[in-house]
């Protein structure tokens, strides 16, 4: 037998475009292994939905009355629905390659850097889908009046984004280890730390209404977060992807 | 270095936590040639397998592909190298062709590229083509792992266990694969078959530090 002369060889050259090309390979691959297993999206939605739930039940709407700091209770309320659900399902991209043994094709086939891109991106549209399912039940299950939605939607994206540049590397760095859970969160803790407190308190400040001046801020630090994350993923990937 | 093609071996040396598997091995294999890799289970055949396409780093030694008087390390050999190895898997959610066109996609090979249909005919795996892996049996899934080795054409092929799970006509296509890509590459086969080791120019015996 002879291989088939028709496919035609690649390039040696492994440039951007190719790179590029082939983390939208990657993303496409998650897209369709996803819709057919949902594996993640289940497992992400069926958290974030039970939490909010149970929270508007055992708690009601609060009314505001009752408590000056409500905004920054309700805030830290909804950040924790959201990591706790991300962090049942952003780390599934890399376990799923370890546990189903097909890692090993993909890491000899796959320029580093496109399967870090190509996961990014599938867990932007993940925590994308599950922020905005959660912070839409949060504002109607707790009846939260947000002031302005634009200010609210901008520290929601910000912060997702440094959710997902930090849980992306962690979730390789654990895919091979056999305490996987325990050590996500004990890697996780100390780097999402100083996210959540900007998050949690810059949602507060939109669910109380303040102008963009001075949320600005907090929009920079989650923004340069988000930045500085996916940088230093970047650069630290293919160490931690072909060790 | 006349050779075209060239795999070689410094001094390599692995070992499974205190246990050394295999030490001091050095061999230079060119175009044409077929290395057989033997040994009982546990020797570590498929440990060498994966230090020689860069999945592993050897504790000890270093390996070297030339290709046209082109070194590379195995991590930087990739573009060159096709692998089947039963405990690598392929996406089961996904088609066979769906496997082909992301492997293709992921080497950078051109996005429309045909013969994908050419390639699973090669195969045996002609008509299955749009069934996803999950219905697949262990010997279609083998023999998907030749397509997807072979989709690049690689110069160098590491085959470990080549025949497992294969039937009869399975094990027929991969002796003319191997007889048809030797002509213009280096095969490395790790195998427990006594029957699988003939086709060797070189072999290493695994567990008997003999070369």
């Amino acid at each position: 037998m002879s291989s088939s002369g028709s496919v035609r060889p690649p390039s040696e050259a492994a440039g951007w475009r190719h790179i590029l090309d082939a983390s939208l390979a990657v993303f496409i691959k998650e897209v369709r292994s996803e819709v057919r297993t949902r594996y993640a999206l289940n497992a992400i939605l069926l958290f974030a939905v039970s939490t909010i739930v149970a929270v508007s039940l055992g708690l009601g709407p609060i009314a505001p009355r009752r408590n000056p700091d409500l905004p920054l209770i309700q805030a830290a309320l909804l950040w924790m629905a959201i990591l706790f659900a991300a962090f049942t399902g952003l780390a599934r991209t890399f376990i799923q390659e370890e546990d189903a043994r097909t890692a090993a094709a993909l890491r000899l086939a796959t320029p580093a850097l496109a399967v870090f891109l190509g996961k990014a991106w599938f867990n932007t549209l993940l925590l994308g889908l599950l922020t905005t399912v959660s912070a839409t039940l949060f504002l109607v299950l707790l009846r939260v009046g947000v002031a302005d939605l634009a200010q609210f939607g901008a520290v929601l994206a910000l912060g997702s984004a440094g959710l997902v540049a930090a849980t992306t590397l962690i979730a390789a760095i654990i895919a091979r280890a056999s305490a996987r859970g325990a050590l996500f969160a004990v890697l996780s803790f100390p780097l999402l730390t100083p996210l959540l407190v900007v998050a949690i308190r810059a949602t507060a400040l939109t669910i109380e209404g303040v102008t963009w001046a001075a949320i600005g801020p907090l929009l920079q630090i989650l923004a340069a977060y988000a930045i500085a994350l996916f940088t230093a993923s970047l650069l630290l990937f293919e160490v931690v992807w072909e060790a | 270095m006349n050779a075209r093609l060239v795999l070689e071996l410094q001094h390599v040396g692995c070992a499974y936590g205190a246990r050394p598997l295999f030490r001091d091995l050095s061999l230079r294999v060119t175009d044409g040639q077929v290395l057989v890799i033997a040994g009982a289970n546990g020797s570590g055949k498929s440990t060498l397998i994966r230090v020689l396409c860069g999945l592993q780093r050897p504790q000890h030694g270093e390996v070297r592909w030339w290709r046209d008087g082109v070194m590379r390390t195995p991590a930087a050999a990739n573009a060159w190298i096709g692998w089947v190895a039963p405990d690598v898997q392929l996406y089961r959610e996904l088609t066979a062709r769906e496997n082909l066109q992301f492997f293709a996609r992921v080497r950078g090979m051109p996005r429309h590229s045909g013969g994908f249909d050419a390639l699973l005919d090669d195969v045996g795996l002609g008509g299955r083509g749009d069934d996803r892996l999950a219905a697949y049996s262990s010997g279609m899934q083998q023999r998907l792992r030749y397509a997807c080795a072979l989709l690049h054409d690689p110069p160098f092929l590491l085959l470990d266990e080549p025949t497992v799970t294969l039937d009869a006509r399975g094990a027929d296509i991969v002796a003319r694969l191997i007889a048809a890509r030797r002509r213009h590459g280096i095969i490395v086969i790790a195998t427990n078959d006594p029957r699988e080791e003939q086709v060797a120019d070189v072999i290493i015996r695994l567990g008997q530090a003999a070369l």
